[in-house]
Parts: structure tokens; sequence; C-alpha cells
């Protein structure tokens, strides 16, 4: 602040030599000023149009591409797995659908071969059963000669043994009566 | 004398930098009175903000020079 | 790469700002004495070519910018690294302003404007280094910045629209007997404007310099209470680190709307 309003009142043409006045109002520097200014916005406009500007354009650009085709990369991977899922279910249907038909035809099988296997075995056991009926039938026939035969013969030794008359054919006819009874 | 009547004069010519205050703080209470009112639309208008507040304050900058000029110059 | 040229960066700023700085001076408060230039290697006269504190910082400017833009960028890395995202940052920042408020077919002036946003950007910020010279403060160069802007605008409107650009000023909108009277207050306006693009950015960031050299000015006379300014000065400080890049992004966007103006007179 000027202490001397006496210097004050020159203003600006004096600025230059002393700290008061305003060294903005000093004109004896604006060519310089002026000059320094406009070598410096050159120089500035020269660096940004030819060598930022451009660059960072392409930086910008470069990544904008780069988030592009990320995303497309992104959409194309996922209908990727989506197809993938759908073939995986696909074969997992086929998986289940082949598993029961074969389920189905094994147990088919099986149900066939125990099926003949159950005939089969009916077929022998029956035959099996008629035999054994035969052999006991037989058996039975054999016995009931053998018991014809031994009451005969008991009998025969029991009459004799009690003194009476040994009547073969009386003897036969009563056993036969009586084991038929 | 005619010194001491500049500093009066620069004096009259800060209040100016005061004046031009109120008009600055009016661009800006009135934009947040509607961005408040229309949340939605503020964002667009921030330079339209800015560049009102740049005339207004350019007055006050004025009077200030003229404060300046009063003090250093004349 | 990136990080070395940071650090050399900040230490030409360091050493710069101790060897090239103003004396500094006692109790007495200067606030203007810090947008003083002076000549870099010493001798009173400043003819158009002397190499000045201006020229130091415009030039700590470029390197600025180059740093950010041009070794940011030199990994063109699709993760970017630090420098490398502000620098896209501001890239897409400009440019969709320039496509918002100017509309597609301005791309063409992106590459003007980028530069007019990142000189004032750079050199505000660098200006905010203490002991530092202000380049952007000075109305020399943003009066020069102004009419680049106003001089690109008026020529771009003659050549794209020929005469149909001064439709920019009879507004056909309004009553016929008003429409001269608007024509003259547009026509005013239009003038004006340079004028008040460059004085709004050179006054601010000179009204926040100044501010700042009060109140050390004030810490210097106060003694043990010196901690009150200290901490006024901090609070102004992040005020102007707000500031600075409010006006790059003010005359900025204030370059877009004239620009629009030239390419689109009817709106």
């Amino acid at each position: 602040m000027a202490s001397n309003t006496a210097d004050t009142g020159h203003g600006a043409a004096d600025a230059v030599h002393g700290s008061s006045g305003m060294p903005q109002l000093d004109f004896s520097t604006y060519g310089n000023q002026i000059f320094w200014l406009l070598v410096t916005l050159v120089v500035i406009y020269l660096i940004l149009s030819r060598v930022a500007l451009p660059r960072i354009a392409a930086i910008l650009n470069e990544r904008q591409g780069t988030i592009t085709n990320d995303l497309a990369a992104a959409e194309d991977l996922k209908a990727k797995a989506v197809e993938a899922e759908n073939a995986y279910n696909k074969a997992l249907a086929d998986a289940r659908a082949e598993a029961q038909r074969i389920a189905a035809e094994t147990r088919a099988e099986i149900q066939a071969g125990v099926d003949e296997a159950i005939a089969k075995a009916d077929e022998e056991i029956s035959a099996k059963a008629a035999e054994s009926e035969k052999a006991i039938a037989e058996i039975r026939a054999g016995a009931l000669e053998s018991v014809k035969v031994v009451a005969t013969d008991t009998a025969s030794a029991l009459v004799a043994a009690l003194g009476g008359k040994d009547d073969a054919d009386a003897v036969a006819a009563a056993v036969a009566k009586r084991t038929e009874g | 004398m005619e010194g001491d009547l500049a500093y009066i004069g620069a004096g009259l010519a800060g209040m100016g930098t005061g004046i031009a205050a109120l008009g600055v703080g009016n661009v800006a209470a009135n934009f947040l009175a509607g961005a408040l009112r229309n949340p939605s639309a503020a964002a667009s208008q921030t330079a339209t903000l800015f560049i009102g507040i740049a005339f207004a304050e350019a007055l006050g900058i004025f009077s200030f020079l003229v404060a300046l000029l009063l003090m250093f110059a004349v | 790469m990136g990080k070395l040229f940071f650090y050399v960066a900040l230490a030409l700023v360091l050493v710069s700002g101790l060897v090239f700085a103003p004396e500094t001076a006692g109790l007495a408060i200067h606030p203007m004495e810090q947008f003083t230039v002076t000549p870099l290697f010493g001798g009173d006269h400043i003819a158009w070519y002397t190499p000045t504190n201006v020229t130091l910082w415009m030039f700590l400017a470029v390197v600025a910018i180059i740093g950010l833009l041009v070794f940011g960028s030199s990994n063109r890395g699709i993760v970017p690294s630090r420098a490398q995202s502000v620098a896209e940052l501001a890239y897409g920042f400009i440019y969709k302003m320039v496509e918002d408020v100017t509309g597609k077919d301005a791309v063409k002036f992106f590459p003007y404007i980028m530069t007019l946003f990142m000189f004032i950007v750079t050199a505000n910020f660098l200006g905010l280094i203490p002991m530092s010279f202000t380049t952007t403060s000075h109305f020399a160069v943003t009066a020069i910045l102004a009419m680049l802007v106003f001089v690109t605008v008026t020529i771009t409107g003659f050549v794209l629209h020929g005469a149909k650009f001064l439709g920019l000023f009879w507004v056909s909108s309004a009553p016929l007997a008003l429409r001269p009277i608007l024509a003259i207050i547009e026509l005013i306006s239009y003038f004006v404007r340079p004028v008040s693009h460059c004085i709004r950015l050179a006054g601010n960031v000179m009204a926040g310099h100044a501010v700042l050299k009060v109140f050390a000015g004030f810490a210097g006379a106060l003694g043990a209470g010196a901690f009150l300014p200290i901490f006024a000065i901090t609070a102004v400080y992040a005020l102007e680190v707000l500031v600075a890049f409010i006006q790059a992004y003010v005359f900025t966007i204030l370059t877009c709307v004239y620009l629009k103006d030239a390419l689109h007179p009817s709106h």
C-alpha cells in the first residue's frame, strides 16, 4: 500500500521502479509478457495437437475396444456355457432313458429266464413226483403182495401149530378175504 | 488530499465486491432450491450454474479492480 | 519415468522459487509486489525478448503439461497409471464440455480449447506454490487469451455464416420497435465479453493472492499471535485451490459458450 500519496499520483509509469502501484498496469512489461505467452501457447498447442491428444484418444479408443471385445467374448462364452449345459442335460436325460431301457430289458430277460427255469423246474418236479408216485405205488403193491405171502405163510404156520389141517386154499382164501377187507 | 479521496473511493468501490457476493449467493441459492425440487435435472445444469456465478462474480471483480486502481494507480 | 520426471519438476520449482523469488519486505504489507515482472538474469530494462520470471513460470507450465499429458500417458496402459488417469480425466472433461456446450461439430476446436484450459489451470496451480509468480494474474496475459477467443469466435462466425452472423445481434423474437435498442445492447455486450473474460480470471487470481499476502503481513506483524492469520491463510489457500480450478473451468466453458454463438448463431 502506498504510504505516500504523492507517489501514487504518478501511476503506472513508474510502477516498475517502486513497490507502489500495480505491476499489472505497468505497460512497459506488456510486450515481454505477450511475446512469451504467445510462444508458450504455440508450444502447448503443438505438443497437445501433435503428441498428447492423439495418444490419449488412441488409449481411450483402445480401452473402449478392449471393453467391447471383452463384453462380446463374455457374451460368447456365456452362450457356449448355456449350450454346454443344454447338451449336458440332454446327455443326462438320454443316459437316464438308456439306463431305464437297459434295466427294463434286463428285467424282462431275467424274468423270462426265471419263468423258463420255473417251468422247467415245475416239469421236473412233476416228473419226479410222478415217478415217485409210481415207485411208491409199486412199493405199496409189492408190500401188499408180501403182506399176503407173509400172512398166508404165518396163517399156515399158525394153523399147523394149532394142529389143524394145512388147507392151503382155505388159508389163502381167508388171507385174501382179510387183506382185501 | 486528492489521494485521500481516492482511498475513500476505493472503500466505496470495495463495497461493490460484497454486493456482487449477494448476487453469487442468490444464484447458488436458487440453483440449490431448484435442485432439491428436481434432483434428477440438477446434474445437467451445473455448467449453467457456473456460468451464472461467473457472470455475477465478474461485476464484483470489476469493482475490486476499480478499488485497486484508485489505491495504486490514481 | 513419470515419477522421476515429477521429482525433477518439483526440485526445479523449489530451486527456482528460492533463487528467483522477489525480495520480501519487512513488516510493511506489499500485496502487489508479488506480481512484479523482473528480468531473470539481472538488469533493469525489460525488452520484449528479455527472459523474465514470466518466461520461467510459463516454461514450468509447459514442463508440467508435458509431464502430465505426454510422459504421463507414455505407457499407453489399458489399465491407467495415476498420471495417465489424470491426463485421461482432463481429456474427457474438456472433450465432454466441448461436445455438450458447443456441439459435436466443435470438436475441431478441441485442441485449441484444451490448450487454453491446460495453460490456465497449470499456471493457476503453479502460482499457488509459495514464492512463485502467477502469470495468469496479469492482465496482459489474460487479455491476450480473451482476445484470442474473441477473434476466433468472430472470424469463425463470419467465415461460417457470412453476413448472417450479424443476426446474432438482431433479436428476431422481440417486437420490431425494440429490436434496434436490443441490437445496440447485444453489440455492447458482445464487445464487453473479452473484457469481462480477461478481467474475471486475472482479478480472481490477483485478489486471492493479494489477500494471502495481506494476511501474511499480519502474521509478520503479530509475533506470537501469528497463528490466527496463519490459520486464515490456510483457509484462504484452500479456497484459492478451488478458485484456481474453477476459474480455469469458467474461462473454458465461457469460451465454449461464445464458440457456440459462432457455430450456431440462430440460438
